[in-house]
């Protein structure tokens, strides 16, 4: 039996290499991905500690969180080929055209 | 029955004011005369009808609506007939018909024809709302309307300056009087509890007339005026009557007024409103005799106008400002009379100069017409061959005015003076003092009527010299070059009824005096349930319930109908009357025969430079401190600063904080993460400990 903390930690650490992830990368693609390890790591913490608890409702709150997602990809995706489209590139520091 | 009386005019002045632009002359006048017809037609019948009742005191009510009622303040919408109000309407009725009879002839040709029978047709319904009024606040809306159409008419002429400027002046002054009343009004609700005018238990109201006659007078002194008493609320309402009735200090705006068409000053300047301030002290008569001091204020300011008045009026050469000057110098007449208490006589004084100076400003009207539109009596003179039915109806105005025996406003005139004469409860000097102010304006009016005569009517032409004047005035009159002529007939048969009211409806109010006591004084007996007795005056008690509490009672008997000796007094007092007039008379007529174009003395002739006066010492210092302080300081530098302040702070707050705008996606998620963070380092530290 692997004990909660195991979870909580690898959980902790994903979710650190994500939040950094979105903090250094410039490339959208990059930053997206790491947005999705970052809801991953929150998903593994719900799962984990349903388990720990035994309750449900923490693995019925994980498919809301799955649902949004897939569709925040659907949405982000969409948007970043358009960017693509236009800008021929994916820098979001370069994408700063709302400023001043 | 009595809505209808109102309702009538309402309806013509409705139709008028809608679609009058698209009527002929012929329907606009039908319209307008037959609204008035109806009104005067319903007024006679009642009066007749219910004559015995309203003799006895009787008053009929008619409830329409309850207009407001707030806690304890309540206000009907509905009529009241007394033997007053029953007066009022008749003699306002019957002369406002003969009035718009004249304007249909008088306007004929204007353009704005419709407009000013509209208007004309609203004043009435203004003007009987305030006399049928069986409230103050009712009374006050026809106080109102009558102001707006008398504004209205007379700027009725509004491409000119002068017209618009005059009813901009009458509009203004008429408001610092209705300030005062309403104030009074206000006072009166407080300290009464209600502004209905008399008990009705049949809905429960109680009346402030009742109220007052159940406290005690104020004492006679100046410090009552401003003890917030009944003589508070009597000063007050007199401050109104001021206004309306155009008395020293506010009597400025009426002869400004006469820029209005003539049919205007002589319905609303002149016959009925007015006489509003009257009405509204003789229907307050209660709180007057509670209030002694302002009888002796409103017996002063009135002795004081109508000389003033009588003296300016003897030096203008506008036909029409004499008869302004006139009025007002007759309006005080009216006021002498209320002060010294005898109300009914100054109650009947308004009856007679109703018909008489309409009378006269028809008159003077169908000469204006008939000289093609000119006022000057210096261009004037010898129109008696030219227009023989205006000049012998004007005679009749003319002696009815001067108090010569046997017309109407000798009767009027010298019951006023008798009274003031008699007066008692006002200290021993005042009423000789009142009563020799009142021989010598009557002196005066004698004289600047006879002068009006004189040099319209007589002596030699002096219009054919006029030929700058024919030239200056050919824009705004039609068919020029011809001598003066006769004006149509729509206009001298009201002439000639009004001429047969002037010579007749003094003999419904003989002083008892002058019979001996034999016929007794009609009008008086009729007003009487309608009307508080002053302390000193005779007292009565009246048969209905309803109304003897409005009567002094502990005044002792006494007054003209006791004793022969009274009778004696009064009959030297009226042969001193007749003196004066005749003597006024003559002595216009030697003068003014001979030198018809005397110059009046400058002061005189400048009306004591009173408009000056006000000019320079309130207008001028009200424009100063508009444009000084109220504008460039208050509005420019401080309330547009204070809101031109709050646009550039949220403009500096804004430039501040548009630096935070990096467009840098990575740095909004570290601001993101940072925040997220923060709170959950928070709630870390507070759970741990």
């Amino acid at each position: 039996m692997v004990p909660l903390s195991w979870y909580l930690a690898l959980s902790a650490l994903l979710f650190t290499i994500g939040a950094v992830g979105v903090f250094i990368k410039r490339n959208a693609i990059t930053i997206f991905l790491c947005i999705e390890l970052m809801l991953n790591a929150v998903n593994l913490t719900f799962v984990s500690l349903s388990g720990f608890f035994g309750d449900i409702g923490g693995q019925l709150f994980v498919f809301i969180v799955m649902t949004v997602a897939a569709a925040e990809a659907a949405v982000g995706l969409a948007i970043i080929i358009s960017i693509f489209r236009n800008r021929e590139s994916l820098n979001v520091d370069e994408i700063a055209t709302l400023k001043l | 029955m009595l809505a209808a009386i109102i309702l009538a005019p309402l309806l013509g002045a409705a139709i008028l004011g809608m679609f009058g632009k698209r009527m002929g002359e012929r329907l606009i006048g039908l319209i307008a005369c037959s609204t008035v017809a109806i009104s005067a037609i319903l007024s006679f019948y009642l009066f007749f009808k219910h004559q015995a009742d309203l003799e006895h005191g009787q008053k009929i009510y008619e409830y329409l609506f309850t207009w407001i009622s707030v806690g304890t303040f309540r206000a009907d919408a509905s009529l009241l007939l007394d033997s007053l109000s029953a007066i009022y309407i008749l003699f306002i009725t019957f002369v406002a018909f003969w009035i718009h009879i004249f304007a249909t002839g008088y306007m004929r040709g204007d353009k704005g024809y419709w407009r000013f029978f509209a208007y004309m047709n609203f004043f009435m319904f203004s003007m009987l709302t305030l006399v049928l009024a069986d409230n103050f606040l009712l009374m006050f809306v026809g106080w109102e309307g009558v102001g707006l159409c008398s504004y209205l008419l007379i700027g009725y002429y509004f491409t000119k300056d002068f017209a618009t400027d005059a009813a901009k002046k009458a509009f203004i002054v008429n408001r610092i009087g209705d300030f005062g009343f309403a104030l009074g009004v206000m006072l009166l609700f407080l300290k009464a509890g209600t502004i209905f005018y008399f008990d009705d238990p049949g809905r429960g109201i109680h009346g402030a007339f009742d109220w007052v006659s159940g406290q005690a007078s104020d004492p006679l002194g100046s410090a009552a005026i401003f003890a917030g008493g009944i003589t508070t609320i009597a000063v007050l309402l007199f401050v109104g009557a001021t206004g309306k009735s155009a008395q020293i200090p506010l009597y400025v705006w009426l002869p400004d007024a006469m820029a209005g068409p003539t049919p205007v000053s002589a319905l609303i300047h002149a016959a009925t409103m007015v006489t509003a301030g009257v009405y509204m002290v003789a229907r307050a008569s209660s709180i007057y005799t509670h209030a002694p001091t302002a009888m002796l204020i409103m017996a002063i300011i009135g002795a004081a106008t109508a000389l003033f008045a009588a003296t300016i009026g003897l030096a203008q050469w506008d036909i029409k400002k004499v008869l302004a000057y006139s009025t007002i110098s007759q309006l005080g007449y009216m006021f002498l009379a209320c002060g010294v208490g005898a109300f009914s006589a100054g109650i009947f004084h308004v009856f007679t100069h109703a018909f008489f100076k309409a009378l006269l400003f028809l008159g003077s009207g169908s000469v204006i017409l008939g000289m093609h539109h000119e006022q000057d009596m210096k261009r004037m003179g010898g129109l008696k061959k030219y227009m023989p039915i205006t000049f012998a109806t004007m005679i009749v105005g003319w002696l009815a005015i001067s108090g010569v025996p046997l017309f109407s406003g000798f009767f009027s005139k010298d019951e006023i003076l008798y009274r003031a004469f008699i007066a008692a409860g006002l200290g021993t000097a005042w009423p000789t003092i009142l009563w020799g102010i009142g021989a010598i304006t009557a002196l005066i009016t004698a004289i600047y009527m006879t002068r009006l005569m004189v040099l319209t009517f007589w002596g030699k032409p002096r219009f054919s010299d006029n030929g700058e004047a024919a030239a200056a005035h050919s824009h705004d009159s039609h068919g020029h070059g011809g001598l003066p002529h006769e004006s149509p007939r729509s206009m001298t048969l009201p002439l000639v009824v009004l001429a047969a009211g002037a010579l007749l409806v003094g003999y419904l109010g003989i002083p008892e005096g002058l019979s001996g006591g034999k016929v007794p004084n009609y009008f008086e007996h009729f007003l009487k349930p309608s009307i508080a007795e002053s302390n000193a005056q005779h007292t009565e008690v009246a048969p209905n319930t309803r109304t003897d509490r409005s009567l002094q009672t502990e005044a002792p008997h006494q007054g003209p109908a006791t004793g022969a000796e009274d009778h004696s007094l009064e009959l030297t007092l009226t042969g001193v009357s007749i003196v004066i007039a005749l003597a006024g008379i003559g002595i216009g007529w030697l003068w003014f025969k001979r030198k018809p174009l005397w110059n009046p003395p400058g002061l005189l002739e400048d009306k004591y430079y009173v408009d000056e006066l006000y000019d320079a010492a309130i207008i001028e210092p009200i424009k100063d401190a508009s444009i000084n302080v109220f504008w460039k300081f208050i509005d420019v530098r401080i309330i547009d600063g204070a809101v031109n302040g709050a646009g550039q702070l949220a403009g500096l707050f804004g430039s501040g904080l548009r630096y935070l705008q990096s467009g840098l996606a990575r740095g909004y998620v570290a601001v993101v993460v940072l925040g997220a963070l923060l709170i959950i380092g928070y709630f870390v530290i507070k759970l741990s400990m």
